[in-house]
């Protein structure tokens, strides 16, 4: 058996949820994962190309960070970013037109998996290169504090989320902007999707300490660590940070341990996994989690899940025969956004 | 018209655009408190507080991304390279993200300009001789600018950080202390056009920054001695005004590129294919590159001057291309 860490408990009293926030949750949770079945279906069917990173297994971190903020708040993502476009309120049907590469995609084609944008949504993006979303995620949350202080906004009291996995916190950018964000007291929460793996690479075999969370201290931010297949956890956490962020007392570092169910990308032959290990996560499927909480708490009936379930496979098939539907990016139109243009902001 | 040295010209020109936008704002190191290694930013976080003249820690890649984030976001940072040299730690900011507005379809503009000290210095070493144009310059989506004298300095900076888009923005660390009268009134100057320094008929020279000086410091004897070369100023690296360098090349049909970037993949090295590319059949011979050594700088003083062109270069080029007809 695999060692694993001991996970966390919950130091902050269970919260509440209402049952129509538990719907929307389970709802965003049962998105992220039909979605992505989705894209691996359409990728092997050759519908979509270049390298496809699922979020499947890690969709308590998304669902419960995300869908504890504002919709004005922001969220800064990486190459595994569908979910985490979905949740931050991207229609499905955009994010799926833009994996097909069709003009009505979220960045109209010109993006793709890695790089999805949406100003309407305050998603900062999609960016490929390992940890450097980590300073533009910073800049927003600069820019918050910036409206607050320099310009006397009192109304700009909006919070960044930043996502990034485990192989980012070895780069160079996530000290750095830990120290910023410390320094300057910034409404931000780093959020590691700790899923042990960068690509290939054991987190164990990458850093000297493991423990990803207790880096905050070094900076004298606040470092939790919660149970990333949890999302009532990482809701609780995700509130008590966004809450800290939002009063002007700065960041915090949030350490999610959690697993992803499939390889790196589509192309990953995932070889390197132990079995025993990817058997014992699979167990602690967050979505299944989530459901039996909704059911013992008597916030949901097992066939209203299912509804659920229903309506969202019916979303997902809809976003599909859009992205079949939409056109291509018109070929004369191959520099347009390279520079801005008349009316632009 | 008052005498303005050319690093209170730049502050000037960040000053009267941080009073007219809120949104504009200064970051870098020692930008704030020290009033920037040159003085540039000098007394404005006094003006403007601590947070509009940011004093960022030494972390070029990270606060370059920082800024990139706060102009998605609604703000207008200019970033200060303390030296130009040290944006290759910021490369990746500048090269994956500046040009964002590209990959995310027209979802976000990135209005920053990225400022500071270019060029080769009196002995400074090799990294803090570095010159980045020529290596930014294949970077799609940014604008690339050089300014070369108090005037230009103010009416460039303005318009740079007027831009909604990435402008990178070169000074000459010996340029600094270079005076001029320039107007007293505000004014602005398009970033995408050449000036003709010195109008002629021989031969075109197209220099950009400290070499610019260089040429002018040529011309002197060039012209007592009976040649009359034009002198244009790029300013503009990126793109290249090609409708009064062609204009120029229709008159002349020689051209003379100075340039003090190294001479493999430079500025000139574009330049000569921009040229071959539009104005091909305008030309008499060959186009003829005096360029830096393609070696890392030396700290000799007497080999440093060798590694970049020198005046006396220059005039022996413009007789030889002339005498022969080159």
């Amino acid at each position: 058996m695999v060692q694993e860490r001991i996970l966390p408990k919950l130091s902050i009293p269970p919260v509440q949820i209402s049952r129509e926030d538990g719907l929307k949750v389970y709802e965003d949770m049962v998105l992220g994962r039909t979605f992505e079945d989705k894209c691996a279906e359409m990728y092997y069917r050759g519908r979509m190309f270049g390298f496809v990173h699922l979020y499947n297994g890690q969709e308590a971190v998304s669902s419960g960070v995300i869908r504890a903020m504002r919709s004005d708040d922001y969220v800064c993502s990486t190459y595994r970013d569908h979910v985490h476009a979905l949740s931050a309120g991207v229609p499905p049907r955009q994010v799926m037109a833009e994996l097909f590469g069709k003009a009505t995609g979220c960045s109209k084609g010109r993006g793709g998996s890695m790089h999805l944008f949406s100003s309407e949504h305050n998603l900062l993006g999609g960016f490929a290169f390992v940890a450097e979303g980590i300073p533009v995620a910073l800049g927003a949350a600069f820019q918050s504090k910036y409206r607050r202080v320099a310009l006397g906004d009192d109304t700009a009291d909006q919070v960044t989320a930043c996502f990034f996995g485990d192989g980012a916190s070895n780069n160079g950018q996530f000290f750095e902007c830990l120290n910023m964000a410390a320094l300057w007291k910034l409404p931000i929460l780093f959020v590691v999707e700790n899923n042990k793996w960068a690509i290939g690479m054991a987190h164990d075999r990458a850093t000297s300490h493991p423990e990803i969370y207790r880096k905050a201290s070094a900076f004298g931010m606040v470092g939790v660590e919660v149970d990333g297949m949890d999302v009532m956890a990482v809701r609780a956490v995700a509130q008590e940070a966004v809450a800290r962020a939002r009063a002007g007392e700065g960041p915090t570092l949030i350490e999610a341990l959690t697993y992803r169910f499939r390889g790196h990308s589509l192309a990953d032959p995932d070889e390197l996994r132990p079995k025993d290990e990817k058997e014992n996560w699979f167990s602690r499927d967050p979505i299944k989690g989530f459901e039996a909480y909704l059911i013992e708490q008597n916030l949901a009936k097992t066939e209203e899940l299912k509804d659920i379930q229903r309506k969202i496979q019916a979303t997902v098939d809809e976003a599909v025969e859009f992205a079949e539907q939409s056109p291509d990016p018109d070929p004369s139109e191959l520099y347009r956004y390279i520079f801005t243009e008349e009316g632009d902001r | 018209m008052a005498e303005v040295l050319l690093f209170n010209a730049l502050r000037a020109a960040i000053d009267e655009e941080m009073a007219h936008d809120p949104t504009v704002m200064v970051m870098g190191e020692d930008v704030g408190h020290y009033g920037g290694s040159y003085k540039v930013t000098k007394g404005l976080c006094k003006k403007y507080g601590d947070f509009r003249v940011l004093d960022t820690p030494i972390a070029e890649n990270s606060f370059t991304g920082m800024a990139v984030g706060a102009a998605m976001t609604g703000l207008k940072p200019i970033i200060e390279g303390m030296n130009m040299g040290f944006l290759l730690l910021a490369f990746n900011q500048i090269a994956n993200n500046a040009m964002l507005r590209y990959t995310s379809g027209g979802n976000f503009s990135v209005p920053i300009v990225v400022r500071g000290p270019g060029g080769v210095g009196k002995q400074l070493g090799a990294e803090h001789s570095q010159r980045l144009e020529a290596y930014f310059q294949a970077v799609p989506g940014l604008k690339i600018v050089a300014c070369s004298t108090p005037y230009n300095a103010k009416g460039l900076l303005k318009s740079a950080i007027r831009d909604p888009n990435p402008v990178l923005f070169f000074e000459h660390v010996l340029l600094y202390n270079l005076k001029e009268e320039i107007p007293d009134g505000e004014y602005y100057l398009p970033l995408d056009k050449a000036e003709v320094v010195r109008p002629g008929k021989d031969v075109t020279i197209l220099t950009y920054s400290r070499m610019r000086h260089h040429v002018l410091q040529a011309v002197k004897p060039l012209v007592e001695q009976g040649f009359d070369p034009e002198v244009i100023d790029l300013l503009s690296l990126k793109p290249f005004d090609l409708e009064t360098i062609g204009a120029s090349i229709k008159k002349t049909h020689r051209v003379l590129i100075v340039e003090e970037c190294m001479k493999t993949a430079g500025i000139g090295a574009e330049l000569i294919a921009s040229i071959s590319e539009n104005f091909f059949d305008e030309l008499d011979g060959p186009v003829v590159r005096l360029s830096s050594q393609d070696i890392p700088t030396p700290y000799n003083g007497a080999l440093e001057n060798l590694t970049i062109v020198q005046p006396a270069q220059i005039v022996a080029m413009v007789q030889q291309m002339v005498a022969q007809k080159v």
